[in-house]
């Protein structure tokens, strides 16, 4: 069949189509602006991180700390069991050396996202960003600190933590 | 389990685009038309209808499968949308499957439609709400994050290097470039991957596959229904579907477990022990070129990690032992993500019946694998084609 | 002894606020770009006629949904039609009041299957009737943009 097609449909445009408006369109800006609430187990993470502390769950049946804190055991499908106050420090996972933006836009100074693996939390990983740090010395596997913002700027958020820089153990 | 046999009796598609003319309603119609065509039924033929189609932000059309019924020749027929992300495609066929194999229906109409041009000033925006409102987005995420993140933990648990990744864009875009759909074939040379701009390292520009503007469909009968209709129907032997953890700190990136799990499923339905021994095609999904290797791994046809040697060594070429992406793939043909999935289908359904022209890989393969991936990077969908 | 007995903080769970950073441009297609450009340089309504269906669409489209083939065949509808259905909108799309109600119409246009919603001018809400016959006035010729804003409103005639 597939050879037996002489002319396959789709008539392509080019960018100047619509620049130059050779084609018709029309736009549509949305006004959608949301307010997600955090819920039970979010809540009190992001509670906790204003309080410059990282806060899990741990559930006793499968002892896995969940991080962030959430409110149920997806694997055991029940109610978690505790609190655990985490340590702010961890072990890069993976990471990239982002050159573009939520847009796709081109940054001029790269950004360092991380996969960074949570001390005490056997392993699991949050998602946040490097700094302090010369791109080309990012390792997988580098010990990493929160560099938290000034208790008063923070506002119970992912951003309360500036990024995370390396450090050695035994140092603050 | 009692199931009918299913066979795919006809397929069609568009061109992909950066950006059509066309509606995505009007790329529906034509790849629906075509694949009709190609197999000398007409819309009344069809019992019922499955529309595959990725985030609704991407066509900037909410609820956007409602907006396609009469592109997806579903005028006043049970028809219905299954979504997982990324995977949409490859699972619109596993639904295709179930509707026929359960005696419901006999003939069964799939599209998979993208319009992504619509959505400006580019798709990655739409995502910001496809991470995590309050531990992601805020950070300012983009989707290449994660896709350097796996790529990067990939290379690193294997010591793999760029250089090696590169090389299926490279044998991707070469193959496009007998694929009359294509977006982005040429001849590209290694060097050029590693040379172009850097994205989110370690994904370079030529490592990504473009967003695109495309339909494609396929045609699925039960097994009386499909001997009438033609005498070489392409059977569907296995579907598989899995969804791992959301959560991308809770999952190894270096392996997709999730399209193990559905290839399994896919495998065992299709009484296949040996995959890479069995499979003689694969249509794995390569949005991005590690991840076709990526895949390769999850769908059992090499050992963790030695998929990047067995691509140097040709195996996965066009005329190698387990050609890949024979189509040219997301990389070569588009990105038009549920149409893509379809896409890979298609190929397979074309290779299988000796009909995909320049493209046809030698040896009369007999059994296929084409994969999709997706969702929130944590779904696996598979199908097993044979005849 | 669950977290969830636990939760004293409720006043200080705090919601997240967003948006989505994107819009929509959107081409007109295939048989879209043709009938609006019928619209802005000839002031003409099209529609498209399926022979086996007896049935001409408007606004014209590629293909029949019914029988699923291609349309090829063109006519000039006319700008009659009739009011199949209205409203009278009060609200804005936030929920204000609006100071003078807008009609808001389904006008089918004569001899075909389909129509197109606009509003009504000239005329006010106590004077609509479902199936009363419209007309529609188009702006002049040099403001039309190829949109369905092109046609001002659909009044009694």
């Amino acid at each position: 069949m597939s050879e037996k097609i002489k002319e396959w449909p789709g008539v392509a445009l080019k960018d100047a189509d619509i620049k130059e408006k050779k084609v018709l369109f029309t736009e549509w800006r949305p006004n959608l602006k949301y307010a997600w609430d955090t819920g039970v187990g979010y809540g009190r993470y992001f509670e906790g991180l204003r309080n410059g502390r990282i806060v899990g769950t741990r559930c006793n049946k499968c002892h896995r700390v969940l991080l962030p804190a959430r409110a149920f055991c997806e694997w055991c499908f029940r109610t978690v069991d505790e609190w655990v106050y985490l340590k702010d420090t961890g072990t890069v996972n993976t990471f990239s050396i982002a050159y573009t933006g939520t847009q796709a836009e081109r940054l001029k100074e790269p950004r360092i996202p991380a996969l960074i693996e949570i001390d005490g939390s056997n392993g699991v990983g949050i998602m946040h960003l490097l700094g302090e740090v010369d791109p080309k010395n990012v390792k997988n596997g580098m010990r990493v600190k929160a560099v938290w913002k000034p208790k008063e700027q923070r506002q119970g958020a992912i951003t309360d933590i500036k990024y995370w820089k390396p450090f050695e153990e035994g140092t603050r | 389990m009692s199931m009918r046999k299913v066979a795919v009796v006809g397929a069609g598609m568009t061109k992909f685009m950066r950006r059509a003319l066309e509606t995505g309603k009007e790329l529906a119609w034509e790849a629906g038309k075509m694949a009709l065509d190609s197999c000398n039924l007409t819309v009344n033929d069809i019992d019922s209808v499955v529309i595959g189609t990725a985030p609704d932000a991407f066509d900037m059309v909410h609820m956007k499968s409602e907006y396609l019924t009469d592109g997806c020749g579903a005028w006043r027929k049970p028809a219905m949308r299954g979504f997982v992300g990324g995977g949409t495609g490859v699972f619109s066929v596993c639904q295709g499957w179930y509707h026929i194999a359960s005696g419901l229906f006999d003939t069964c109409l799939i599209i998979g439609e993208e319009k992504m041009s619509s959505c400006v000033p580019h798709p990655q925006g739409a995502f910001v709400t496809c991470w995590d409102q309050f531990t992601e987005s805020p950070l300012g995420a983009s989707l290449l994050w994660f896709f350097a993140w796996e790529m990067n933990r990939y290379m690193t648990v294997h010591g793999i290097t760029e250089r090696e990744i590169a090389l299926v864009s490279v044998k991707n875009k070469r193959n496009a470039l007998d694929h009359p759909c294509a977006q982005l074939a040429s001849e590209i040379t290694v060097d050029d991957v590693l040379n172009s701009e850097v994205m989110a390292w370690p994904v370079k520009r030529l490592d990504v596959s473009p967003t695109s503007d495309g339909a494609a469909a396929l045609v699925l009968a039960s097994e009386n229904v499909a001997r009438r209709i033609t005498d070489k129907p392409v059977w569907i032997e296995g579907v598989g579907w899995c969804l791992d953890t959301m959560y991308v700190g809770q999952r190894d990136l270096y392996y997709p477990k999730y399209v193990e799990v559905a290839a399994r499923m896919a495998y065992d339905m299709a009484g296949i022990t040996e995959p890479s021994k069995e499979i003689h095609i694969a249509e794995p999904y390569d949005p991005f070129d590690y991840k076709e290797l990526h895949h390769i791994e999850g769908l059992l046809l090499c050992d963790k990690g030695e998929a990047p040697k067995l691509l140097a060594d040709g195996y996965f070429n066009r005329d190698g032992n387990l050609p890949a992406s024979p189509s040219g793939g997301l990389l070569g043909v588009g990105n038009a993500i549920a149409a893509s999935g379809v896409m890979k289908a298609a190929e397979l359904f074309w290779q299988l019946r000796g009909e995909a022209g320049k493209r046809q890989v030698p040896g009369k393969p007999k059994k296929g694998v084409a994969q999709a991936w997706g969702d929130e990077m944590q779904v696996g969908t598979v199908v097993v084609l044979g005849i | 002894m669950s977290p969830l007995d636990k939760i004293t903080l409720v006043n200080q769970v705090q919601p997240w606020y967003g948006e989505i950073p994107v819009y929509g441009q959107y081409t007109f297609g295939v048989a879209g770009e043709r009938f609006f450009r019928e619209i802005k340089d000839n002031a003409r309504i099209m529609g498209t006629v399926c022979n086996s269906c007896n049935l001409t669409y408007v606004p014209a489209r590629l293909f029949c949904e019914r029988c699923y083939n291609k349309l090829e065949s063109w006519v000039d509808v006319g700008t009659k039609g009739r009011v199949h259905t209205y409203t009278v909108a009060c609200l804005n799309l936030d929920g204000s009041r609006i100071s003078e109600p807008i009609i808001l119409a389904m006008v089918q246009i004569d001899g075909t299957c389909g129509g197109l919603v606009h509003q009504l001018g000239e005329v006010t809400p106590d004077k609509v009737k479902i199936g009363i016959p419209v007309e529609a006035v188009f702006k002049a010729k040099a403001q039309r943009t190829g949109s369905i804003l092109d046609i001002k409103y659909f009044r009694p005639c």
